[in-house]
């Protein structure tokens, strides 16, 4: 049942980064693909109907480590405080910032509000990736679980690894996306663009991959490792035949082999302690007792297809390329 | 200031900046899916202008809703890391109900709702708008009763010091829940009854066109908050009788009850300091017996007061906090089992007031406006923007009341539950730096002042732009620079079916 659990968590992951991961992309590339205002409102709208979606993967993939292993959720967010503050920052300001920019017709008023998605989608993937790689590569707990040492433990130079392997990822994602989502001028350059950067752009994310496996890997998560890089090239491969839905859904494989390969190597552990193995935080000292277990199993069982069934609609809905000949004017009091 | 202090004024801060947005959007989502029904019904225009106009303000306020909802489920682990080690077995389970059965079909379904008004059947999107709505309220029933385990711990037993559930249905029906969940959602009618009174008696007393847009608004507003109102007041009854029982000092230091009475006076109002140790030399307006009647449906109860309770709490709870390093300097210290009397008495009673001025200043807005008749003096314009805040302010005091007046409980003893369930604020907090906690403070209190700016600017202007600032007139079709859409505006097409529906026509924007 905790093994079930530990999975479910790991699957709540890969909906955030593979969902978020493109909203996240979008994001950052704004002001690279969006040579103008008809532009950046395409891609803009590429994502916003499912950008709020996507983010509620997060906030149920942390509510169910508080349900699920209330031990792990709380050393991790109490030890992860100011990286976690970061993140939490940036997701208000982007999350604000896509309603309230075409609200008001000023080119200053969009010029801010533009900034603060570019600067909240850069931050908020760097945080995720920080948190998710920390996570992997433990903290410095003690027997209670609380962090010995500075506020800044969480940044190490593998937690920054981490962090520029998911905004990587992310840009490269976005960039596929759009790239799928777009026609006319957005399109070729969002093309263009992810063929050109993915090798730099996703090299952190094999290297973070690669050097986990050195440390704790197995087999299988070696095999998960391989199945991102073999993913990714086919992605890459795929794109550059235009074949821009079939890189995207490789991008799809290539983050699932990512989340596999992460939590494959921290299995049975949930958080290790950099001070002593013997405080590591695991599956079963972290995990709830059967019976919650059981209810949740309960509510996940009709909870998540449903959710699949009908954020999948919504994604079938919105299902059209967007061009700047669908951006209407700007209608405002 | 310590850590539990920064952590205190923190989850303070975040809570109540909070719940002006939510209560709000839940009860708007809800009469907005009303107008939309309305429209789709009879297919008048005037209902079609209402469910874009209100319909937009409710989008301006729900994106700060769902930012700052995400600030409060992260701080539970982040700030209270000790608390959520102790009740993860029950408090995470609501909290990943409502992400899971509720939240997800709120933003999916709003997306939906936001961007479907030309893709969908007329039909299918006004079912996106209840989806949307009925998940707002479904997700206020599951906090809520992570809330009510916190006031009143029920459906576990105690293993290795632990809470342990053992019922998930005794938590989901709480008999603290059951009395809080109507009352919450009342009030947030209430707020948002207040908001169409308010707005729209404002455009009456302007002159501003679309005339029956508002008087409509009015009408509606009043009537809902009209039962919203009522619903508080018997709700709010039944959950004070509750609270007798399950915390009996919470409810003898929202009267400022110094010494047990029986029977026992209501106070009104009290002039000087309600503060112990002097609470006695208070002179109060008191209606006598009230308190007994309000307490327990007869005059003669004795109701036990606030010195009177503490040696119940001190033998039952122990009367010094444990020698205990993560309790700094509270440890071994005496514990105060009264809550901070001022802030209780006044938030209890400000709670009362606020909601009885909204109550009264809609009727007196409904009847002013009888029969298509506009007050034009200027302090018609003030009574209905004044009117606005009065909800959002009761609402606020009711929950400052609520939960300072557990404390110093964090979770609450159940007198009927399992012993040893209950835990100190001072024990819950984090081992985090005061460093950490004032960053972050400061941090989101500057951005929440900042954005709290950005919201009223856009709420004022998109008030002032009226109907046509969110429905222009239909001219050219929906090709590429038309004025059919607009950036900022769920613009549609008039009364009849969707126009431009043509398959280059992607998406009728809201961004």
């Amino acid at each position: 049942m905790e093994t079930f659990w530990f999975c479910v968590i790991a699957l709540l992951w890969l909906g955030y980064l593979f969902l978020e991961g493109f909203d996240f992309g979008v994001g950052m590339l704004l002001p690279v693909l969006g040579r103008d205002e008809a532009e950046r409102r395409v891609l803009i709208n590429t994502i916003g109907p499912v950008w709020d979606g996507n983010e509620v993967w997060l906030l149920v993939a942390a509510g169910a480590t508080f349900a699920a292993f209330p031990g792990w959720y709380a050393s991790l967010f109490s030890s992860a405080y100011l990286p976690l503050t970061l993140f939490l920052l940036a997701l208000i300001g982007r999350g604000v910032a896509f309603e309230y920019r075409g609200k008001v017709d000023s080119a200053r008023w969009r010029r801010v509000w533009d900034a603060v998605i570019v600067a909240g989608s850069w931050v908020a993937a760097l945080g995720v990736g920080l948190v998710l790689s920390t996570n992997v590569f433990g903290l410095p707990l003690d027997a209670a679980g609380d962090r010995v040492g500075s506020p800044f433990a969480a940044f190490t130079l593998e937690s920054l690894l981490g962090a520029l392997a998911i905004a990587g990822y992310a840009l490269v994602h976005g960039a596929v996306f759009l790239s799928l989502k777009t026609e006319g001028e957005v399109r070729e350059r969002a093309r263009a663009l992810a063929l050109r950067t993915a090798p730099f752009a996703l090299f952190p994310l094999v290297v973070l991959l690669l050097l986990v496996q050195l440390r704790f890997g197995s087999v299988w998560t070696y095999a998960a490792a391989i199945g991102v890089a073999l993913a990714a090239f086919g992605a890459f491969a795929r794109l550059a035949l235009r074949r821009e839905g079939q890189a995207f859904a490789l991008m799809g494989v290539a983050v699932a082999g990512t989340v596999v390969a992460l939590f494959g190597a921290l299995y049975p552990n949930v958080l290790p302690s950099t001070l002593d193995p013997a405080f590591t935080l695991t599956v079963e000292n972290t995990a709830s007792s059967p019976y919650t277990l059981t209810v949740m199993t309960w509510v996940a069982a009709f909870g998540t297809p449903a959710v699949l069934i009908y954020q999948g609609w919504t994604y079938w809905v919105f299902r059209k390329r967007i061009g700047t000949r669908h951006i209407p004017s700007v209608h405002v009091p | 200031m310590d850590v539990l202090d920064l952590a205190r004024w923190q989850f303070g801060i975040t809570t109540v900046y909070h719940f002006l947005m939510v209560p709000l959007t839940i009860g708007l989502s809800l009469l907005v899916a009303g107008m939309q029904t309305a429209w789709v019904r009879t297919g008048d225009r005037k209902y079609l202008a209402m469910t874009k106009f209100w319909g937009k303000l409710l989008l301006i306020n729900f994106a700060m809703g769902v930012v700052t909802g995400i600030v409060q489920e992260f701080q539970f682990g982040m700030t209270w890391s000790a608390y959520s080690r102790f009740v993860g077995d029950v408090f995470g389970a609501p909290l990943a109900m409502e992400g899971l059965v509720a939240f997800f079909v709120e933003s999916t379904f709003l997306g939906l709702w936001i961007f479907g008004w030309d893709r969908l059947p007329r039909k299918a999107h006004l079912a996106c708008a209840w989806a949307f709505s009925l998940a707002t309220i479904a997700s206020a029933y599951f906090i809520l009763a992570a809330n009510s385990w916190m006031q009143h711990p029920v459906g576990v037993d105690l293993v290795d010091g632990r809470p342990r559930l053992n019922s998930i249905w005794a938590v989901l029906t709480n008999s603290t829940v059951l009395a809080a969940f109507p009352h919450t959602i009342f009030g947030a009618f209430a707020v948002a009854a207040a908001f169409l009174v308010g707005i729209a008696a404002w455009h009456l007393w302007r002159r501003t066109a679309d005339e029956p847009v508002w008087r409509s608004s009015v009408k509606l507003g009043t009537w809902v908050g009209v039962v919203a109102f009522a619903g508080l007041a018997v709700s709010g009854d039944l959950q004070s009788k509750l609270m007798f029982e399950q915390q009996p000092m919470k409810m003898a230091a929202a009267e400022a009850l110094c010494h047990t009475e029986a029977p026992a006076s209501f106070s009104v109002f009290a002039v000087g300091d309600v503060s112990r140790p002097d609470c006695e030399s208070v002179k109060s307006v008191t209606v006598p017996a009230l308190l007994s009647f309000l307490a327990h449906g007869d005059f003669s109860t004795e109701i036990k007061g606030v010195q009177d309770l503490v040696p119940l709490y001190q033998e039952k709870y122990g009367a010094n906090y444990p020698v205990d390093e993560r309790l700094g300097e509270l440890s071994g210290q005496p514990i105060d089992y009264v809550p901070v009397l001022p802030v209780t008495y006044w938030g209890f009673r400000l709670m009362i007031g606020f909601g009885a001025l909204a109550a009264g200043a809609g009727v007196l807005i409904l009847w002013l406006t009888r029969g298509g008749r506009t007050p034009r003096g200027r302090w018609f314009r003030w009574l209905a923007l004044g009117s606005i805040a009065t909800p959002f302010l009761g609402n606020s005091f009711g929950w400052i009341f609520t939960e300072m007046g557990r404390q110093p409980f964090v979770v609450v003893p159940n007198p009927s539950g399992v012993d040893g369930v209950w835990m100190f604020t001072a024990r819950a907090v984090s081992n985090s730096t005061p460093g950490e906690v004032l960053t972050s403070l400061v941090a989101l209190t500057l951005v929440y002042g900042v954005l709290a700016g950005v919201e009223v600017f856009l709420i004022r202007r998109y008030v002032r732009g009226g109907v046509a600032g969110v429905l222009p007139d239909q001219g050219a079709g929906s090709g590429g620079t038309g004025p059919g859409g607009g950036a900022g505006s769920v613009a549609g097409p008039g009364a009849g079916a969707p126009v431009g529906k043509s398959d280059d026509d992607v998406l009728s924007f809201a961004y």
